[in-house]
Parts: structure tokens; C-alpha cells; sequence
């Protein structure tokens, strides 16, 4: 099932520039290692040590923070887009 | 000249040279200006401050570089009072009341846009644009109106009209979303990737932007005689305000320009949007995001940036954070209006009603000195009071009618 990956400034660098990669995942945490797989250095970046989010990147799914739905596990309809957003902004 | 040095990632300490860069490159961290506060030392003194000018510009020293001038229209300097009626009432020995309703559009957030937009033009940047509750909005386009650039100011669609105004006036493009400050805040990190051109006070110059809180605390210690309070209550939306002010304090030691301890910081929210308040009372050192839902609109921030510094500082100094109803601000600002004459908006009435309740239940000492910030005026959210706050009688225009309409009024003010 194909998903897009919309990416901050931040990480279009280690993708050549793009600011959205299409991807095939099920979930979020797919997603991202599907990014991961295609473009090395993204995952790490994102995720922490443990494979959770890092505190500071915050992840939408159709315009819903992950962290009010299912996470990581947050399940993935065909051509939604999964927004990786720097968490510290604002105020 | 300014001591600042560049940039330090808050969390993994990488360094970066002085840029619109807000997050840092290895781990999404926010960065902060960092200062070469030992060169500063013996240089930045009581007396070179004090032939600054009457601004928040007097710090200019430690504060981000902003070339030949700043872009100022007056902010900072406001008067520090001390309120003895309030006090009495509330059973504090030393309260004082910092009165941030005395800047050009009426709040607080003329500092920290005084500062983003001085760095943003000596960075290069034209466009002046930000995420707001409202106050910030205003504050921007007044600022960016005064130097002739376009602004963007984007905020919640459905705000008090008294601040879509106050914002709008100013002639700028005024984009009101259908959504909370968090969806709004949300859109603007997004467009900040697709326009890198815009200097955003509160994103991509986030780091210079929060500087300017630092000054609320140099100018409470330099009004005290520089002398350092025992205790600060700030009200709170992203958190950035209790941080900074923190951060202020202790430069002002480490400088050597005041002796003794960094006051102990008291934060305050509406319940409707307690975030920080919530998992501080729980002792959770992560928050969970809120739904706002409070007539504080300005502090009605669900997903709060400085939200896990907050509480870092709370548990590390035994501080507390009020969480107050919506009447209980209402309540407050009346209480703030009529012993000491200050008008201020719902932020000031959850400062206020929060102090109230941290003295109650013992965590704020009322026999230690205290400065509580308010940080807006009233007139911001008329829509609040106007209710509650009309005429006590309408008359028609002869003496009788007057004498009986008094007459009314004097017995129910005796009873």
C-alpha cells in the first residue's frame, strides 16, 4: 500500500532534496523504515535508541498527532500522508 | 556590543554558527543563543546598563547581536509595582507586580519580537511572520508595519475579536485557521520548509525570540535594586517565558550583577489547558498534549514547546504551577482591577488566581518576597468581562433620576 512521507527542511538534505517520498507501509513505524531503507540516516534521526519517537519530532497522520492516536502504530490508509514536524516551535 | 557567540543545541550541546536555524541537525533538539558570559564579565556593569536607553534595549550586551539599531517601538521598562491592597488580601508580606501590560501593543510578546525581528533583519530576512494566540500576532505586524516590511501573521480563526483586530489594523496578511494554536503552530513549521525567506519569530528564529523574556528578569533585579526576589510566578502557554526569565536570573549571577539564589519559579495555567500543571502534580516528567479549552486564550498553547523544561526546573526547585478554572480568572482579574488598578487580560487572571491558590496549599511561601508578571492588558479580551463589566445604572438625565440610581448603589455597596 502506498503512503506518503513528508519531510521538514531539516531532512530533505539526506533525501536530495525532496520534500515527500512515496513509500509501501502499513504503518507508521513501516513508513519510516521504508524512508529508512531508500534513504539511510532518516531513522536515526527520528526515532531513539529504543526505536520510540524522539521527544522532539512530533508525527501527524492526516492532520492527527500519532501521539493521540496509536503511535508508531498508528495504521495507515492508501495514500495518507505521514508528516514528520520538529516538535519545538511556537509560543 | 553583544556577547553572544552562536548557537548550542539544548540537549546534545552542538554547536552551530548564528542562523535562522531553530532545531538542531543530530537530534531535532531546540537551540538556544549562547554568550561568552565570561568575556562579559566586569564589562557588561550596574553603570553601562544603566546609561542604556529606558527600553529592554539597555541589555542589548546580552541579548542577540542586532546591528546598528533594534527595531523598537518602546517595549520593555515597564513599571514594577508594589501591591500592598493585593497583597493584603491575598496574605503575601512583599508582593510586586510586573506590569507588562505597559508595552507599545499591550503585552509581553514586544520583547521577544523586538529581538526575533532585529536578528531576522540582520540576518537578511524582509518578511516578518509567526504562529500566535494573538498577542504575538499583533505585536509582529506592529513591529514589522513600523519598518515597512509585509507580515503573515497566522492564528486560530476564531480569537477575540478584540486581538484579530488589534492585529489586523496594522495592515499585514492575517490568516485566521480553522483549528486550535496547535494546528496552527503545526501549519507554520510546515510552511517554514517551503518559505525559508520568512523570518517566523516564534519558528525559525525561535532561539532569538525567546531571548527577549530574559529582560522581564534583568528589569525585576535592576527595579529591586539589584537585588534578586525570592519567588516568580509567570503565567504559561508554550513555557518559554518561565524558561527564559530562569535563564535571565541566573546570567544576571554569573555576571555578578546580583548575589544570592535564582528565585524559585511558579508557573500558572487555566485548567482548560494545563498540560504542564497536570503532569507536575503527578509527577510525570513528560506532559500529555491537551485540547484547549479555556477562555485564556492566550496561554491556550495544548502542546507546549518548553513544556519538559518546565517541569525539569519545577522538580529541581520545589516550584509549583497553579491550574485555575475559567471563573476563578475572571474573578481574578476583577480582584487585580480593583486593588491595584491594573487591567489586565485572562493571562493576568490565571497569574494572579494561581498565586492565590500555590499560597493556599503551602507550595509558594507568602512571608517571601514575590514578583508575579502580568503580561497583558486587558482591553486584549474584552469579550471575557463585558458582560459582567457594564454600567451599574442606566438614567435618564435629570438629578432625580441620578439620586435615585445612587441611592440604589450606596445601599448595595454597604451591604
Amino acid at each position: 500500500m502506498s503512503v506518503i512521507v513528508r519531510l521538514p527542511a531539516q531532512l530533505r538534505t539526506l533525501v536530495g532534496g525532496a520534500a515527500e517520498i512515496s513509500v509501501e507501509a502499513l504503518t507508521v513505524r513501516e513508513a519510516i523504515t521504508a524512508v529508512e531503507i531508500l534513504h539511510p540516516g532518516i531513522a536515526s534521526r527520528v526515532l531513539d535508541d529504543q526505536g520510540g519517537l524522539r521527544r522532539f519530532v512530533n508525527v501527524f497522520v492526516a492532520d492527527e498527532d500519532v501521539r493521540y492516536l496509536d503511535g508508531l502504530d498508528t495504521v495507515l490508509s492508501a495514500g495518507q500522508t505521514v508528516s514528520l514536524i520538529p516538535a519545538v516551535a511556537g509560543g | 556590543m553583544s556577547f553572544a557567540t552562536g548557537l548550542i543545541c539544548r540537549e546534545c550541546h552542538t554547536s552551530y554558527e548564528v542562523a535562522a536555524r531553530y532545531t538542531c541537525d543530530e537530534c531535532f533538539g531546540p537551540l538556544e543563543v549562547a554568550y561568552d558570559l565570561a568575556a562579559a564579565k566586569g564589562k557588561v556593569t550596574h553603570a553601562s546598563i544603566a546609561a542604556g536607553p529606558n527600553s529592554m534595549w539597555r541589555y542589548r550586551d546580552l541579548l542577540p547581536e542586532v546591528g546598528d539599531a533594534p527595531i523598537d517601538l518602546g517595549a520593555g521598562w515597564t513599571p514594577l509595582r508594589r501591591a500592598n491592597r493585593l497583597g493584603e488580601i491575598l496574605g503575601v508580606k512583599e508582593l510586586w507586580l510586573k506590569d507588562d501590560t505597559r508595552n507599545p501593543t499591550g503585552s509581553f510578546k514586544d520583547r521577544v519580537v523586538s529581538v526575533a525581528l532585529s536578528a531576522a533583519r540582520e540576518l537578511g530576512f524582509t518578511t516578518a511572520a509567526c504562529a500566535s494566540t494573538g498577542n504575538l500576532a499583533t505585536s509582529v505586524a506592529a513591529h514589522a508595519a513600523s519598518i515597512g516590511w509585509p507580515s503573515v501573521t497566522i492564528i486560530p480563526s476564531d480569537l477575540e475579536k478584540s486581538k484579530i483586530a488589534m492585529t489586523a489594523i496594522f495592515g499585514g496578511t492575517v490568516l485566521g485557521v480553522e483549528g486550535n494554536y496547535d494546528d496552527v503552530n503545526r501549519l507554520c513549521v510546515e510552511l517554514v520548509s517551503e518559505h525559508p525567506d520568512w523570518a517566523f519569530a516564534n519558528v525559525n528564529l525561535r532561539p532569538f525570540y525567546a531571548e527577549g523574556s530574559k529582560t522581564l528578569a534583568f528589569e525585576i533585579a535592576e527595579q529591586l535594586g539589584w537585588t534578586l526576589p525570592d519567588q516568580v510566578v509567570v503565567p504559561m502557554a508554550s513555557g518559554s517565558q518561565f524558561t527564559k526569565v530562569s535563564k535571565g536570573f541566573n546570567e544576571l549571577i554569573a555576571l555578578g550583577l546580583v548575589d544570592g539564589e535564582t528565585p524559585v519559579m511558579f508557573g500558572s495555567q487555566a485548567t482548560g489547558c494545563s498540560p504542564i500543571a497536570t503532569a507536575h502534580a503527578t509527577g510525570e516528567e513528560v506532559f500529555i498534549p491537551q485540547r484547549p479549552n479555556t477562555i485564556a486564550r492566550s496561554l491556550a498553547i495544548g502542546n507546549p514547546a518548553d513544556g519538559i523544561y518546565v517541569l525539569e526546573k519545577l522538580r529541581e526547585q520545589g516550584g509549583d504551577c497553579g491550574s485555575v478554572s475559567d471563573p476563578e480568572i475572571l474573578e481574578c482579574i476583577e480582584l487585580l482591577a480593583r486593588t491595584e488598578g491594573i487591567f489586565a487580560e485572562t493571562a493576568g487572571g490565571v497569574t494572579i488566581a494561581s498565586l492565590r491558590q500555590m499560597i493556599q496549599r503551602g507550595t509558594i511561601d507568602p512571608n517571601k518576597s514575590i514578583v508575579a508578571v502580568i503580561s497583558g492588558h486587558g482591553l486584549k479580551t474584552l469579550d471575557a468581562i463585558v458582560d459582567s463589566a457594564t454600567v451599574s445604572a442606566t438614567i435618564r438625565p435629570t438629578l432625580e433620576s441620578a439620586q435615585d440610581a445612587l441611592a440604589v448603589q450606596v445601599v448595595s455597596a454597604a451591604q
